[in-house]
């Protein structure tokens, strides 16, 4: 039997459920385990009630579940909103003196977080660090691993820290081995000699990924879910030549991010819809000037402010449409944390290539969720600079027209600086030259230049993901940070005797309306799954394809989608 | 060598007989050619007006942007390539309406830009509306009960810490060449302010108004490193009106502090993602 086991730490705001579970996560990463943890939170500073919910597997795994091995209470509100999650011989971890809380029956396991981090480091802070060893003794699992992962996540505390910490855990981790031992059935065990994998969320593979594509600038304004993006590249930028601008607003940010490529740098934003809004008129400014720009535009529930620490997929259609005026783009919206990585550098590669603004979209599921992933291998990344004319070639030319018409609508690029060429762009329609003109054919000569890059910028695009099972009757269909869940929930039903394919998008525009299409087009029913309450991918769908979904299976609570929730929604509406 | 030559271009010119921006234009030329640059070492970054078409007269390399949008292009380009000479360009509602946000944290950022704002006290290019700095009670199309309180672009300058503000006069191209020479040759962010008669549109501040009352700041004693004085200087208005050096002061410069821009420019670093396999071990 496969492992499949959840745990679950929850507590307020400031109580270190974050550390907590980031240290459980990796724990068990390290030790050869595949694990999926995602994190909810509330926003605010302190307070109100916060998880972070780990699944752990020797199955490769896309998504969370909702059935708890272990649930580590850091306070009461923990216990009453979750005790209900736990499978039969699930366990709670609390400390009974701390939540004033006596847990009758098999699952409580009374923990004296406080008292043994008193008793043991002098510091009841380290109450959470006793909570992780309890966790950790209790699934069986080896305490060096930890050990290691304290070491490496406190080593710049000094090592004094490291040393509290150890002592701390292991402290929780005795406790559980001699009261806990009957508590829970499950053992699982670090895979001997393991190959070393990665653990990481969807924001850090995104930052990782853009400055191995070569992102050198980065403006921004700190925004949910997208700010820990920007906090990477300023924070690593420094070794690796990254510049981050801490901006006054989106619209600076949008601006700055299209001065820096127009001079020749790869240049990235980052931000939620909020920010985007304000972002709107510089990207038409880059679609313009036929300057490259990759934004991340990590979507959260809106509209305005919406539910500001939460996931939804409200975006498609804004991010297809903003903008004034008609220019081309690619969207691209990775389905998991390693596939975040391999987009944003393709986001790049086009952006230059196609002289556009290029989208990854991703929510705040995907962008705060850690996966473990094969260690990404950096020989296979290829950079495509498109048609940039060499320090040799714009050194004497001094005729040079950025905005030559051509069969594609590509222009060579020479950049301002680089030789005696003279870069010139307007916002405003413009000749060749880049002068801005008033009359009509010179006018629609760039406009049909410019719109004409989309039609090679198509067959750039990714044929969709398709899970085809033999007498299928249905096909699910979603985009995006939903694939985990969807192709869980098409496992978990084709297990049950119901075969259903999956259509995954994960490259959205330029749209691939012939593959969708030629699959949709089967005989199966279909049913788009989104994170949104009005179909966006269906009704983009039946505009670029002509193709009617026969339903759709939408969320947009603030929460992600499980595959539980969709197996469950899919048998009740009968579709 | 660089000549008045290296700076001509032939295309049309879209400005009102008359106008201010013809000299200013002139007076930038002429700096331009004295500091001995050449037109593609030089960058300038517009946005949108009657104002922000000058870069399309002359020679150079050219980002004409959207209204009010300047200086974050300009921070952008400025950083990607600091061996480019930067210099904005914007009337009064782009530097000082539409963006003003961005010019005071420009300046608080002390940018080695130079910025030029054409000050003629109304919008011109969409014919004749109030702009940030319209005398009160203006009465225009869009404000028929008049104008508000008009912004002192001097005195903004000063409480966000800039590191060099002038203001000079279209009438007098000599002067005004002088201190945009001296803007462009200054260490960090500099603001130009000009004062332009509108001949279509503002029938108030002609050249013949601006002559009766402007006075030269180097013919006084006045020392533009006293912040004090500046203060003062740049709250004169009315039957004096002061041009020339305001202020100057020696402050960091924000890419100058920039670790990574130390050795050669953003622009000239390769890109090689195998530099980054130590970043994958920290996932590990």
């Amino acid at each position: 039997m496969a492992i499949d086991f959840n745990i679950m730490a929850g507590g307020e705001a400031g109580q270190g459920v974050q550390s907590v579970g980031a240290i459980l996560a990796r724990t068990m990463s390290n030790g050869g385990l595949n694990v999926f943890a995602d994190q909810d939170y509330e926003s605010r500073v302190r307070g109100g009630h916060n998880f972070f919910r780990i699944r752990i597997s020797d199955k490769e795994i896309l998504s969370f579940s909702r059935k708890l091995d272990i649930l580590v209470a850091l306070n009461r509100e923990t216990i009453d909103l979750h005790s209900g999650e736990l499978k039969s011989n699930g366990v709670i971890i609390y400390d009974q003196e701390q939540t004033k809380f006596d847990g009758q029956g098999k699952i409580y396991f009374n923990v004296p977080l406080e008292k043994l981090a008193e008793e043991k480091v002098k510091n009841k802070l380290m109450a959470n660090t006793v909570a992780v060893g309890a966790a950790i003794g209790l699934c069986g699992y080896d305490f060096d691993s930890l050990a290691s992962v304290l070491r490496k996540e406190f080593i710049r505390h000094g090592e004094k820290i490291v040393e509290d910490n150890v002592i701390a855990a292991k402290v929780g981790f005795d406790f559980a081995i001699e009261y806990g031992a009957n508590k829970t059935p499950h053992k699982i065990k670090p895979i001997a000699d393991a190959k070393k994998r990665m653990l990481l969320h969807g924001n850090e593979a995104l930052a990782l990924g853009a400055m191995v594509g070569g992102c050198k600038f980065f403006a921004g304004y700190p925004m949910t879910p997208a700010t820990s993006i920007m906090e990477y590249l300023a924070d690593k930028g420094r070794e690796h030549n990254v510049v981050t601008v801490h901006v006054e607003d989106e619209i600076a940010a949008m601006n700055m991010a299209v001065g820096a490529a127009y001079a020749g740098v790869r240049a990235m934003v980052a931000t939620s819809g909020g920010g985007f809004s304000l972002m709107v008129e510089g990207l038409a400014l880059a679609g313009m000037t036929e300057t490259p720009i990759v934004i991340v535009l990590a979507q959260r529930p809106g509209p305005a402010t919406g539910l500001p620490t939460r996931t939804e997929q409200g975006e498609l259609w804004f991010a297809l449409h903003a903008g004034h005026g008609e220019f081309p783009r690619a969207i691209l919206a990775p389905a998991t944390v390693e596939e975040a990585f391999h987009s944003i550098i393709k986001a790049f590669n086009l952006a230059e290539k196609y002289q556009t603004p290029v989208f990854v979209l991703t929510d705040h599921h995907l962008a705060t969720s850690y996966t473990t992933v094969e260690r990404f291998d950096l020989s296979q990344v290829k950079i495509d600079r498109g048609d940039l004319l060499s320090d040799e070639e714009a050194e004497n030319l001094t005729d040079y027209k950025r905005h030559l018409v051509t069969d594609s609508g590509i222009s060579p690029r020479a950049l301002p600086g680089q030789g005696k060429a003279l870069v010139v762009t307007d916002s405003d329609e413009h000749d060749e030259a880049g002068h801005m003109i008033e009359d009509g054919e010179t006018r629609n000569q760039q406009n049909l230049k410019r719109l004409r890059k989309q039609d090679t910028l198509s067959k750039e695009i990714g044929a969709p993901r398709f899970h085809k099972v033999p007498d299928a009757k249905y096909t699910l269909v979603g985009w995006g940070s939903t694939y985990g869940a969807i192709k869980e929930a098409s496992d978990a039903l084709n297990s049950d005797g119901i075969p259903i394919n999956v259509l995954h998008l994960s490259e959205i525009w330029p749209f691939p309306a012939e593959a969708v299409a030629s699959i949709l087009n089967d005989g199966t029913k279909n049913i788009t799954v989104e994170g949104n309450a009005t179909g966006q991918m269906a009704k983009l769908i039946r505009r670029e394809t002509g193709h009617e979904v026969s339903g759709n299976i939408l969320k947009f609570d603030g929460r992600p989608l499980s595959a539980e929730e969709i197996v469950a929604r899919f048998k009740k509406e009968g579709f | 060598m660089v000549t008045v030559k290296d700076y001509a271009e032939s295309i049309p010119i879209a400005w009102c007989p008359g106008c201010g921006n013809f000299a200013i234009l002139q007076a930038l030329r002429k700096a331009l050619v004295e500091l001995g640059l050449e037109p593609h070492r030089v960058l300038f970054v517009s946005g949108i007006g009657q104002a922000p078409k000058l870069p399309h007269y002359t020679r150079g390399n050219i980002f004409d942007g959207l209204h009010g949008r300047t200086l974050p292009v300009a921070t952008g380009a400025k950083i990607a390539n600091h061996e480019m000479v930067v210099i904005g360009i914007d009337g009064d509602g782009g530097a000082y309406g539409e963006g003003v946000g961005h010019l005071l944290a420009t300046m608080r950022r002390n940018v080695n830009i130079t910025y030029i704002a054409h000050n003629n006290q109304v919008y011109g290019l969409t014919k004749g509306q109030a702009s940030p700095t319209s005398d009160l009670g203006f009465v225009t199309r869009t404000t028929p009960f008049g104008a508000g309180q008009p912004l002192n672009p001097l005195t903004l300058a000063l409480a966000s810490d800039i590191t060099f503000l002038a203001r000079g006069f279209s009438g007098d191209i000599e002067h005004l060449s002088g201190l945009l020479k001296a803007g462009i040759e200054h260490r960090g962010f500099s603001l130009i302010d000009i004062l332009q008669p509108c001949v279509s549109f503002n029938h108030k501040n002609t050249y013949q108004w601006y002559r009766e009352r402007i006075y030269k700041l180097e013919d006084e004693t006045y020392d533009p490193g006293d912040k004090v004085d500046a203060f003062a200087k740049a709250l004169e208005w009315g039957d004096r009106i002061p041009i020339g050096l305001i202020y100057r002061k020696e402050r960091p410069v924000y890419e100058e502090q920039l670790p990574v821009l130390k050795d050669i420019p953003l622009v000239k670093r390769r890109i090689s993602p195998s530099e980054f396999e130590g970043l994958l071990d920290e996932f590990m």
